[in-house]
């Protein structure tokens, strides 16, 4: 069974059955990260283009690594490197990859939309591997993938989402990926980082995180671009942290089992004290993990099916 | 030249006419309106199921020129009105240079006359440059011939410079033409904020960026007593602003746009850039009160803000897109399909908002067909079904999301500023007679 689709743009276009499919084979291919030699001929002949117009490592190694075990031909394009940053367009950029016979590309930008812009105008895949402050599709997979892993099950979960709700691609995805796995969603920030109209996505808005970590399965943490405070969204980093960041004082009421996780990078201190990050619920390092068989499941759903592939 | 237009049913809502009647035309100025009307010699134009009405007049149009004539130019823009029933359209003043001083509205004028289509309008600036700071050189401008001021989407922040040209202003008995946006409410903002800006993760502007300079501009215009023109209204709120302060006997009129008439901010999930505008695309609410408001007489004309752009500049990230849409030659039939289709306007209540009342808000002529005006009237087919298609735009820019979209009502005749510009959906480039002579015999008789 494949994915399909030609892209994978944002979560909200995916069904309940797409997202168990991507989760199920996520599981059968993690067990090649276990093996001394990580590597399966499955996309062996297929070209994948990281196109990464935003610094980023752990999204881009882990597409890298992912394309790489399958044996995919992978090409790194940076914003250093990138025409686009001097000024070619979108469209001539996937004109050109068209011309190159591309099989994929995964696409990071600043831009909310770009990778729908660039799909319009491209014959080959296009992964959204974070898009402004829109989504980031692939992050919601893996945290749905870890938190299965480790609670065993998704469905009637109750999570809460702590931070800049308003600027977080990674919400925004998770929202809706977990809403439609059957979680029941909080979202914890001050007014200022949440979104006009969120509710309707039926989620519940909470001011007092005290509160709630206590009655939540999974705490997910969301950086806090430090840039905010100039823009006046909250007085200070060290209110913020004050009222949002969790430490050891705060979480000592919460549940034994309850998981504690973070799209990373993580400002310590922050939204995250260091003592906190380091206990086992904090399952920050598992994520990163998961993103590998999850993106690797990802790359050979939407390009296995296609003729010419190998294995 | 003689004309006499046969059995159309002429709408002419400033004269208070909605019957079957015939027009003769004589020497470019109306001569007769009756029943019936028999003569000799004249150019027959059977306008039977037909609807004939004044020249529509358009008061909010970017024409480009001087600046952008490769997205659009006094020619382009005059012709792509003509097609679309305007026989009139002001030209919005932030052109590259803007219009603050005369020699660039005697320019505009020129190349207007000397296109010789639809009547340009020009609007000067508030403020020089569109600044927001000073304001302009406004006696010499009204000299020059500028029918009203705006600074469009540089709204004024400053409520005192805000304040100082309305009481200026006064001098002319022009309106000051307002977009209203609080410049700090909507910074870098994409889209209406809302649900579907929360969604697609676009920067919002929100109703109240409108709302909050909607009711500032009111309270200045009680204040001082000028006279105001509130530019395309999007939100529920501003209507209701505008509502009361009319009941308070403020001198504001406003307009809206066919588009915030029409679409709602749910129509970008797929980021289509056509569609990045400013006022944004709002909630389905606030269309309900555009419309409310159009039928109760608190909004009293409908404006196309046609706003071409070049493709490069629509091709592009969606925060990276320019703000605005073509509307001209889409206007009419989406008015039609959409509003008085369904029920929602009559005809005479929509060619009011495109003529008399435009004509009024401005004080220009034209807006109403009365015996010994120079004759600027539109023959409209209400039921001639057709598809929007781009690329058959006589403006210069394609920026429009109606692209492909199954319209009613087509303009077939116009005649402009006494003279037949388009007749049978087509212009007259020819000599008039030519013209009949060589395609057109079987509908007109000598
Ligand atoms: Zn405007
Ligand atoms: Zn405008």
């Amino acid at each position: 069974m494949f994915l399909k689709r030609k892209d994978l743009l944002t979560i909200r276009d995916l069904d309940v059955e797409e997202i168990k499919l991507i989760l199920e084979t996520a599981s059968s291919f993690e067990e090649i990260l276990t093996r001394p030699i990580k590597k399966v001929p499955t996309l062996r002949g297929k070209t994948i283009v990281n196109f990464f117009l935003e610094p980023s490592t752990r999204t881009r190694s882990s597409f890298e690594l992912a394309a790489k075990m399958l044996s995919a031909e992978l090409i790194n394009i940076s914003a250093k490197t990138s025409a686009v940053a001097k000024g070619e367009s979108l469209k001539d950029t996937a004109k050109t990859f068209e011309a190159m016979k591309i099989d994929a590309l995964v696409i990071r930008h600043s831009s909310s939309g770009a990778p729908h812009l660039l799909a319009k105008f491209a014959n080959f895949s296009v992964i959204n591997a974070g898009d402004g402050t829109h989504e980031h599709p692939t992050q919601a997979l893996l945290d749905l993938f870890t938190i299965k892993k480790k609670l065993g099950k998704i469905s009637g979960l109750k999570i809460a989402i702590v931070g800049d709700i308003l600027h977080s691609r990674v919400a925004r995805s998770n929202i809706l990926a977990f809403n439609k796995m059957g979680v029941k969603v909080t979202l914890v920030a001050p007014p200022t980082l949440i979104p006009l109209d969120i509710e309707a996505l039926d989620v519940e808005v909470r001011y007092n995180l005290n509160e709630v970590i206590k009655e939540v399965d999974v705490v997910y943490l969301l950086r806090i671009q430090l840039e905010r405070q100039a823009e006046a969204l909250f007085p200070s980093i060290r209110e913020y942290s004050s009222l949002f960041g969790l430490n050891l004082e705060r979480i000592r009421e919460i549940k034994p089992n309850t998981l504690i996780m973070h799209p990373g990078p993580i400002n310590r201190g922050i939204e995250i004290s260091a003592e906190v990050a380091e206990l086992p619920n904090a399952i920050i390092a598992d994520q990163v993990e998961s993103g590998i068989s999850v993106r690797m499941a990802l790359l050979y759903l939407l390009l296995g099916g296609k003729t010419g592939g190998g294995g | 030249m003689k004309y006499l237009i046969k059995k159309g049913r002429l709408v002419d809502p400033a004269n208070r006419i909605d019957k079957i009647l015939d027009i003769l035309i004589e020497d470019g100025k109306i001569k007769a309106i009756d029943q019936e009307i028999e003569i000799e010699k004249a150019i027959i134009i059977d306008a039977s199921n037909k609807i004939v009405t004044p020249g529509l007049i358009d008061m909010h149009v970017h024409l480009r020129e001087p600046g952008r004539e490769d997205e659009e130019t006094i020619e382009s823009g005059s012709r792509a009105a003509i097609k679309g029933g305007f026989t009139a359209i002001t030209s919005m003043p932030n052109t590259d240079p803007p219009v603050d001083n005369a020699s660039i509205v005697e320019m505009i004028l020129e190349k207007a006359s000397r296109v010789g289509l639809a009547r340009v309008f020009p609007v000067g600036a508030i403020t020089k440059g569109l600044k927001g700071e000073e304001i302009s050189e406004m006696a010499d401008l009204i000299q020059a011939g500028v029918v009203a001021f705006s600074d469009d989407g540089n709204s004024v922040m400053n409520a005192l410079v805000m304040r100082r040209a309305m009481e200026y202003a006064k001098m002319f008995n022009v309106p000051l033409i307002l977009h209203e946006e609080d410049k700090n409410l909507s910074r870098h903002g994409q889209a209406n904020e809302g649900f579907y800006s929360t969604l697609l993760g676009l920067k919002g502007i929100p109703a109240v960026a409108e709302e909050v300079m909607v009711a500032r501009d009111l309270l200045l215009a009680k204040f001082t007593g000028a006279k105001i023109h509130i530019a395309h209204v999007s939100t529920k709120g501003s209507v209701a602003l505008i509502a009361q302060a009319k009941n308070e006997g403020v001198k504001v009129t406003c307009e809206v746009t066919p588009h915030h008439l029409i679409l709602t901010h749910d129509n970008l999930m797929d980021f289509d850039t056509n569609l990045k505008i400013n006022p944004p695309l709002r909630s389905r609410e606030d269309v309900e009160s555009l419309r409310e408001g159009l039928k109760d007489g608190t909004i009293d004309a409908i404006a196309s803000d046609h706003a071409p752009h070049a493709r490069q500049e629509k091709e592009v990230e969606f925060d990276l897109a320019s703000f605005g849409m073509v509307g001209l030659e889409t206007s009419l039939p989406l008015l039609i399909t959409e509003l008085v289709d369904k029920g929602v306007i009559s005809f005479p209540c929509l060619i009011e908002k495109l003529s008399a009342n435009p004509a009024k808000i401005l004080g220009v002529p034209g807006g109403k067909l009365s015996p010994g005006s120079s004759v600027d009237l539109v023959i409209i087919d209400p039921e001639e079904k057709f598809e929007v298609k781009v690329e058959k735009f006589e403006s210069k820019s394609h920026n429009s999301p109606f692209n492909g979209w199954k319209l009613k009502g087509l303009v077939k005749h116009v005649f402009s500023q006494g003279k037949l510009a388009f007749f049978e959906g087509a212009f007259l480039e020819l000599k008039e007679e030519q013209v009949f002579r060589e395609g057109a015999k079987k509908k007109v008789t000598l």
